[in-house]
């Protein structure tokens, strides 16, 4: 081959290029709202799937029996009313007679039942499973009644079920064992189209018994970049979006067109002490971390001040004020005395485990924290993982400390019992429990009197804190950004986004 | 042909290397599917949870067998199903490979069509301010990374015009080319930057030897227009360098940019592997870069075939 004329191939390549960059980007469709997040679900089946990214996908398809409102009160959803026995042994739910599934079949009390037997059944593996173990038998009177049998008291169950980990999906679908390859539910929207990682599209579920959708459909683009994000949100392309990172989030309410909505979520950061290890072990040391510890300037300087400062208990409705907890005012000097009565006057060198980017800020608050610990002569190394790598090293609870970031509950009991009670499925992260923190969450969870059971949680609360196998420092919020002609939505403080149903996007 | 059947028989070889690499050190990772799905929640699983789905994931067997199971189903052109996907493998890498085939030639096209003509310029202005101007060109475009530039374009289109290129979507050029071209030509122009910054750099030394030689001189004193001398003459004869260089990017942009498909949030072989990696999903892991592998071993062959073309006294094959 002889290149007779490659002055004219690259003349027309210049051409190519131009015309490229002439073009731009699409216009938007009415009716549909254009939504962004940087995670994908990971998978479809509501009852296995745990990531934050794949619950509020989910959301959107599945109903459980009930929901949380945005003030975290049990609210109606599938079941239309609910009672507990006076004994606290039946807990009976009346269903709404016009929720349907996207089929247009009827949501009967055996779909309830077949759900539940497939939470409960360990083949499933559905995480959520552990917070259902009071179940004995599931009766269903008729085709609208469901009772379950309780084998103890369990007042938190209410409120574990209302999570899309407790979704109804059809008892046909079971049978046929298509749940997570067809997304059958009872939400506002139905999955037409899941590209992991790429897009996913939902269209309205005209059988919904909330009334049509305020929307046609929903369109979700994964950005992994949050700025990325962001910008697409200020060029007017995307209408609605999730966002982690402080930093970005704060910079949404410079644009007028824009509208930042912060829920302080119930999820909390924590420096985890590991108590089976030296000198960790000694409750002295543990207490001369915890008020060694200024919490608000860790938020300052690694959230951007994007948080508060929290106690164990992150609920509204049962947390005390941190004030009130052991420590929660930074003292040095009663933090270098107390190394000095655990024989730790010259302090002691420990590592850190943070996961790269999950939270967004872990490997600045490891670092605030680390400069922390200095003035009392801890001197701690930081080492980053990536999330996975973390999430193994947590489980087999190896490392001298951690920086986490924990998923809250609604209800004390279910948060803590996994890790503080003697038979908690994950002791093995904590490695601590005592006596007292065991029977304040059973009698929690036998109490279904309010004002009780929040005594219990705040004496549970006060000692945990004073104890210090961890040290709690804030919340953190969660963050939904949007154009402010969309209308209708109501962040809440689990993240979920049922309420995304209701949301409608103006011109 | 000999060449090429003798090339071509060491393939196989080549990839059983690169599965054998592949399938043992992605489980040399800490963390396995079921950490990847669940979070630290994969602690509230029962033993009866956790066996179940390490059946499911098929992870519950030995890495041997499950690596004697993975090789036999791919002699029948099986690379095993996707976790994430819930489909075969090979069918999710080839959704994605137009974008990353297309991504790739655009901004090769980008570098050369930049590249050669400024390289070329430079070389015929040695020593002089334009020479100079083109070479800290270069300079800047070898030295800036691609995520700073990337950022760089979004932010000066949102903030300054109101424009972004389309991010998270890919539509394929015979759908909508126009919608097609306005997703692609800033990731296009992103990476295609850096690249002709290479090519300016590589053609303009090669252009500077050629024209040292002495059919040049030869043509000149002919008479031949100096315009003609360069582009005709000389061009062709430096370019072997240019086609090497192109051929090596190009196949390595085969293997998707993952930075760039990051920042663009392009759905592309790059991102598709990060993504599986970070899920753990491991036999699309092992399908995609055994893929990305047979690639660049055809880029690389037909790099070795374009020298033939281009200069006909080279002979492939030895002897």
């Amino acid at each position: 081959m002889h290149w007779t004329h490659p002055k004219t191939l690259l003349a027309g390549l210049a051409v190519v290029t131009l015309l490229g960059t002439a073009s731009f980007a699409l216009p938007s469709q009415a009716a549909t709202l254009r939504m962004a997040w940087s995670q994908d679900a990971t998978g479809l089946d509501p009852h296995k799937q745990t990531a934050f990214s794949s619950l509020r996908l989910l959301e959107m398809i599945y109903e459980p029996l009930v929901w949380l409102d945005k003030d975290l009160n049990v609210a109606p959803a599938i079941a239309k009313n609910w009672e507990f026995s006076p004994d606290g042994l039946t807990l009976t739910f009346k269903l709404d007679p016009a929720a349907k599934f996207s089929t247009g079949a009827q949501v009967t009390s055996d779909d309830v039942k077949a759900s539940f037997n497939r939470i409960l059944d360990e083949a499933t593996a559905a995480a959520a499973r552990s917070n259902f173990l009071s179940i004995k038998s599931i009766d269903t009177p008729d085709p609208e009644t469901v009772v379950f049998n309780l084998s103890q008291p369990d007042a938190p169950i209410l409120v574990a079920m209302a999570s899309v980990n407790a979704a109804i999906v059809p008892a046909a679908e079971i049978t046929a064992g298509s749940i997570g390859t067809k997304a059958i539910g009872s939400g506002p929207f139905k999955l037409d189209e899941w590209d992991p990682n790429s897009k996913d599209v939902l269209t309205a579920n005209p059988s919904w018994a909330g009334g049509k959708p305020g929307v046609d459909g929903v369109t979700i683009s994964v950005l992994p970049d949050e700025t990325a994000i962001l910008a697409s949100l200020r060029a007017g392309q995307t209408d609605f979006a999730l966002l982690n990172d402080p930093l970005v989030a704060t910079l949404v309410p410079n644009e007028p067109s824009l509208q930042l909505n912060r829920v302080p979520g119930l999820a909390y950061n924590a420096l985890q002490l590991n108590p089976s290890r030296k000198p960790m072990d000694n409750l002295m040391v543990r207490q001369a971390i915890s008020c060694a510890v200024n919490r608000q300037e860790v938020i300052d300087t690694a959230q951007v001040g994007e948080g508060q400062v929290t106690g164990p208990l992150t609920m509204p409705a049962y947390a005390s004020d941190p004030s009130t907890l052991f420590c929660y005012k930074q003292d040095v000097d009663k933090a270098k005395d107390l190394m000095k009565q655990a024989g730790m006057a010259d302090g002691f060198s420990a590592t850190v485990i943070a996961a790269t980017g999950e939270p967004p800020y872990a490997s600045a608050e490891a670092q605030v924290l680390q400069s922390q610990l200095a003035a009392i002569g801890i001197r701690l190394d930081i080492k980053l993982m990536e999330l996975n790598v973390y999430v193994d090293a947590w489980l087999k609870g190896d490392f001298d400390m951690a920086v986490a970031l924990n998923g809250g509950r609604p209800d004390p009991y279910p948060m803590y019992n996994r890790y503080f009670t003697k038979d908690g499925n994950l002791l093995k992260v904590s490695n601590f429990t005592d006596d007292e923190l065991d029977s304040d969450l059973q009698q929690g969870r036998a109490e279904t009197d309010v004002a009780k059971r929040k005594v219990i949680f705040q004496k549970f609360e006060a000692h945990l804190a004073e104890m210090s196998p961890w040290i709690w420092l804030s919340t953190s919020y969660s963050y939904t950004a949007q154009q402010k002609t969309v209308k209708g939505f109501e962040p809440s403080a689990t993240g979920d986004m049922h309420s995304i149903g209701k949301v409608t996007v103006g011109s | 042909m000999n060449y090429v059947t003798q090339r071509l028989l060491t393939f196989p070889l080549i990839l059983l290397g690169v599965s054998v690499l592949v399938f043992f050190s992605i489980r040399l990772i800490p963390g396995d599917a079921i950490t990847a799905m669940l979070g630290t929640e994969a602690g509230l699983l029962t033993p009866a949870q956790r066996a179940s789905l390490a059946n499911y994931f098929g992870i519950d067997q030995p890495v041997w067998t499950q690596y004697a199971r993975w090789l036999g189903g791919l002699f029948h052109g099986d690379l095993g199903i996707s976790v994430t996907y819930g489909k075969p493998v090979l069918g999710v890498i080839l959704e994605r490979f137009p974008l990353t085939l297309e991504l790739a030639l655009l901004s090769v096209i980008i570098a050369l069509a930049v590249g050669i003509p400024a390289g070329v310029y430079a070389a015929t202005h040695n020593e002089r301010a334009s020479d100079l101007g083109v070479r800290l060109f270069a300079m800047l475009g070898q030295s800036t990374p691609s995520f700073v530039f990337g950022l760089l374009i979004i932010y000066v289109m949102s903030v300054y015009f109101g424009v972004i290129p389309a991010l998270g979507t890919f539509t394929p050029i015979w759908v909508d080319p126009l919608a097609n071209l306005s997703q692609l030509i800033f990731p296009a122009i992103t990476l295609g930057f850096a690249f002709a910054a290479s090519v300016t750099r590589i053609s303009r030394s090669a252009m500077l030897d050629v024209l040292s030689d002495d059919y040049v001189r030869t043509a000149r004193s002919k008479g031949v227009k100096a315009r003609r001398v360069i582009w005709h003459h000389a061009l062709p004869n430096a370019l072997i360098p240019v086609v090497t260089l192109s051929g090596v990017e190009f196949g390595y942009l085969l293997g998707g940019a993952v930075i760039v498909e990051q920042i663009y949030a392009l759905p592309g072989i790059g991102r598709l592997v990060l993504d599986a990696i970070t899920q753990r999903d491991y036999a699309l892991v092992e399908g995609a870069v055994l893929f990305i592998a047979f690639n660049f071993l055809i880029v690389n062959l037909l790099v070795d075939l374009c020298y033939v073309a281009l200069d006909p006294r080279i002979r492939l094959g030895g002897r």
